[in-house]
């Protein structure tokens, strides 16, 4: 066990676990922050994509170990009042159907177009190509993120 | 079926009502059950429980609606549709409506279940009258209070009007309604009046959803609960022999590691510890029954198939006879493998087993026969056990399996404390209740351009197409007619996924269409069309697709692909099926890069009668077309030595954003009563898919995944 601070949603945050722990479930257990959600466990399907310093991360396979000082932004820290305009985009284009994995489509998302601000089609799929949706909401998913890079714009 | 509009129907049987004690009006209903004679919804919104009434209607002082919609949510939308249906007929405006999922506590419902698309279906009547009540109720209230006959009175948007120009908004009439007979006649609105039916309504729990609150079965968390990871055999026909527990108890976090049955659950204090302790385990396996091979199932469906001890399913004049007299005959057989459900949330249950009660919570499809198993499991009268539903990170049929649940309620009752069971993705897939392998074989009899006989048999492992299957098309469409099935008994569980069987059977018979029309030299969609004029819509009561509503289908969606008319370097392929009551037909376009097929698109014509939610149904028609490419394509899932070969992602493929088509959704315009779409847009995916391959290389695909056959093909294959 060992202590690590972190600065997660903007707020200073320390907690006690093994060094060996995923950061994922430190959010979900520890911090009791469970939108970022648990999919595979090996960085396969992108449920629990999270900001390390501003840039999408596999949470499920980060141990803290390697966390000390981090900076991490969680699906519940990507905006505060109002939506982002990547959720306003998910929210105009009726995106979810389970819902499960979009939290961490979002995640991929906001990051991806803060890189690229303006991306074609092409990019928008080969960036969100990491990211499972078994309800294959794929679709909308694209779209809303092209109509989000618009609403940045 | 022709949408009604008058019912003759007893309100009393189904509905009652109450004032609320903090003031509103309370509305218990029952899908197509009535409820008891002695119910009576609660007073206290708080006490609100599913014996008596399977959903409830609140309308506050202030005429804003709480809809409490008791059908399981599973990415399907009726937790959004099915409110849209009450407060159509309630004629209220959809902003002053909220939605919340309803608990269930076992008994004395109907139909509480997410499964085989037919929620919409069996909601339709019932949350229509409701809603038509619920709303006479409000209007007989405000005549009562202006002393005006109720008939010169109208209510529209939330408000109450009178011949006088007097206005009422329902919340003004809410505690007078409470205490009025429920009324015997009310008529509903025809579908031209509809102003929330038919307009795009989003997603109820979008905010929810996009800003990560906790909805989910994995979300829910209560105070001293365990974490619990389970080691269940690592092959289908094992048990434990022996296991050593030191190094798993001395994992930090582990509190205690206890056996049920031949499976150990490791408890702690969060989910990782627990998953490591899992690890940590030293477990003996010794063989319980055979260790099955993909390679032993193959040959034992071949053999089947090969056999003469099918049971006949259907059978319609001679087709031995058909084979005897024919000019040609064409034959061939389809393979499929065992598919993984994978839902994007891991199987989870939360479980406290107290002297009091049983509390469950969590992602099922079927809360109330998971109750009864659990009381029967645990020895627990059902009266005990309190079931509460959380939203489902998907369901595609695993969640109507509630073993998970079970084994969270073992473990409780066992070690006596609340205990949350989390399954990693291995364990998800590795202990899954799979889609059963299946080999189809389809032979058809030609005679004089003519399809003269049909005749297709199935081997399935453990069990056969169910229902009225073996009475879909072309069954009706073709004089000589077989359908035989067998099976084959494995220790491998399989059950439900996605459209069962017709997800695979579609396939075959779509592809083996196609094949069909290049024989009689006919035009693929003219081979269907001029199949579907022999049918008599109505004639055979097995037979419940429609010929004339599969042909506005077929006919709609060959205008919108531009069929036959297509640029240079596309080319396309066509496949029409019936199934959970609704009639869809698809076109795939595909270009060919370095001569292997890109999907581009798919173009869907869909007849699921009114559509209640457009956006929600086009949502799942893509989702479905895309579950249906991707699984046809690269789904693929073997055993060795009982033993399943892929337990992740990272060596099971799931299709993936590049690899999608953008699919266009049309529907037929028609004012027939809603049926579901779940299901229905996935089993001809795999077939028009096929049939678009075929028309580019020529290649002819008869076993699924499609992938493993192109990368024969070309091993440079890989999108």
């Amino acid at each position: 066990m060992a202590s690590y601070n972190l600065k997660i949603n903007g707020k200073a945050v320390a907690v006690t676990v093994d060094d060996d722990t995923p950061l994922l479930w430190v959010l979900r257990d520890e911090l009791n922050l469970v939108g970022t959600k648990f999919g595979c466990g090996i960085a396969q399907c992108g449920a629990c994509t999270v900001h390390l310093d501003g840039t999408a991360v596999r949470s499920c396979s980060i141990p803290m170990a390697s966390l000390e000082g981090a900076n991490i932004t969680t699906i519940e820290g990507l905006s505060d009042d109002k939506l982002h305009p990547v959720q306003e985009a998910w929210k105009e284009l009726d995106v979810p159907q389970c819902g499960y994995c979009q939290a961490g489509q979002i995640m991929t998302a906001t990051s991806f177009l803060k890189q690229n601000p303006n991306p074609n089609t092409e990019q928008i799929r080969t960036a969100m190509n990491g990211n499972l949706c078994r309800c294959a909401s794929y679709n909308r998913i694209e779209k809303a993120v092209a109509l989000a890079a618009k609403k940045m714009s | 079926m022709e949408n009604q509009n008058k019912f003759t129907l007893s309100r009393r049987n189904f509905i009652r009502t109450s004032a609320l004690a903090s003031g509103g009006l309370l509305i218990g209903f029952n899908f197509l059950t009535s409820c008891g004679e002695t119910a009576a919804p609660p007073v206290d919104i708080t006490k609100l429980d599913f014996k008596d009434f399977n959903a409830f209607i609140k309308i506050a002082e202030n005429g804003y609606v709480t809809i409490f919609s008791p059908n399981p949510e599973i990415g399907q939308g009726v937790k959004t549709s099915m409110p849209m249906i009450i407060a159509e007929e309630l004629d209220v405006p959809w902003n002053h409506v909220s939605v919340e999922q309803g608990a269930l506590d076992t008994t004395n419902f109907s139909r509480q279940v997410a499964g085989g698309s037919q929620s919409i279906r069996f909601g339709w009547d019932a949350l229509r009258q409701t809603g038509a009540t619920a709303k006479q109720m409000l209007i007989n209230a405000a005549a009562a209070k202006w002393g005006v006959e109720a008939s010169t009175c109208s209510a529209s948007n939330g408000i109450i009007k009178n011949s006088n120009g007097d206005e009422l908004g329902y919340g003004d009439v809410v505690n007078e309604a409470a205490h009025l007979e429920v009324p015997e006649d009310v008529t509903l609105k025809t579908t031209k009046d509809y102003k929330i039916i038919g307009k795009d309504a989003i997603n109820v729990d979008m905010n929810a959803i996009i800003t990560g609150k906790p909805l989910f079965g994995l979300d829910y968390v209560a105070e001293n609960m365990s974490y619990v990871s389970v080691m269940r055999p690592p092959a289908f026909g094992q048990k434990i022999n022996t296991f050593d527990d030191t190094a798993a108890k001395a994992v930090n976090g582990v509190s205690e590691v206890v056996q049920f049955g031949d499976k150990i659950a490791v408890l702690a204090s969060n989910t990782w510890a627990a998953m490591k302790g899992k690890k940590a385990l030293k477990v003996q396996w010794i063989n319980d029954s055979n260790l099955e091979n993909t390679a032993d199932h193959d040959a034992e469906l071949f053999k089947i198939l090969d056999g003469k001890n099918l049971e006949i399913r259907r059978e319609d004049g001679n087709v031995k006879q058909a084979f005897a007299e024919a000019d040609k005959v064409l034959e061939r057989t389809y393979e499929s493998p065992f598919l993984p459900h994978n839902c994007m949330e891991p199987m989870n249950f939360y479980a406290n087993v107290t002297a009091d009660k049983v509390h469950l919570v969590g992602p099922i499809q079927t809360p109330a026969g998971t109750a009864r198993r659990i009381a029967d499991l645990i020895n627990r009268s059902e009266e005990d056990i309190h079931l509460e539903m959380t939203r489902m990170g998907g369901g595609f049929g695993r969640r109507l399996y509630g073993d998970f649940a079970l084994e969270a309620a073992e473990i409780s009752n066992l070690t006596k404390q609340p205990v949350k069971v989390i399954f990693s993705r291995e364990d998800d897939m590795a202990a899954g209740i799979y889609r059963p392998a299946i080999k189809y074989r389809i032979a058809a009899s030609i005679k004089d351009g003519n399809v003269t006989g049909y005749h297709l048999k199935e081997a399935a492992i453990n069990s056969n197409m169910y229902g009225l299957i073996p009475h879909f098309f072309p069954a009706g469409a073709i004089k000589n007619y077989k359908v035989e099935s067998g099976n084959y008994q494995s220790n491998i569980t399989t059950g439900a996924w996605r459209a069962p069987y017709t997800n695979f059977l579609a396939f075959a018979e779509q592809s083996f269409f196609d094949e069909l029309a290049e024989l009689l030299e006919t035009d693929p969609i003219q081979l269907r069309l001029d199949l579907l004029k022999n049918v008599k819509d109505g004639e055979d009561p097995n037979i419940q697709y429609s010929a004339k509503r599969m042909t506005d289908t077929i006919n709609l969606v060959a205008q919108k692909s531009n069929w036959g008319n297509t640029k240079d370097g596309i080319y396309q392929g066509f496949a029409a099926y019936y199934s959970h009551n609704t009639h869809v037909a698809e076109v795939v376009d595909i270009t060919l890069k370095n001569g292997l097929p890109l999907v581009e698109k798919v173009t869907v014509a869909v007849d699921c009668g009114i559509v209640v939610n457009p956006t929600g149904a086009k949502n799942q028609v893509e989702g479905g077309v895309i579950d249906g490419i991707g699984h046809a394509m690269y789904g693929d899932f073997s055993f060795e030595n009982g033993q399943p070969q892929d337990v992740n992602f990272n060596t099971y493929r799931l299709i993936r954003m590049k690899e999608t088509p953008i699919v266009e959704t049309y529907f037929v315009d028609n004012n027939l009563s809603p049926t579901g779409l779940g299901e229905p847009g996935l089993p001809p995916a795999g077939g028009a898919l096929a049939n678009a391959i075929k028309a580019a290389t020529g290649q002819i695909l008869t076993k699924q995944p499609f992938v493993k056959t192109l990368q024969k093909h070309d091993a440079s294959f890989k999108a």
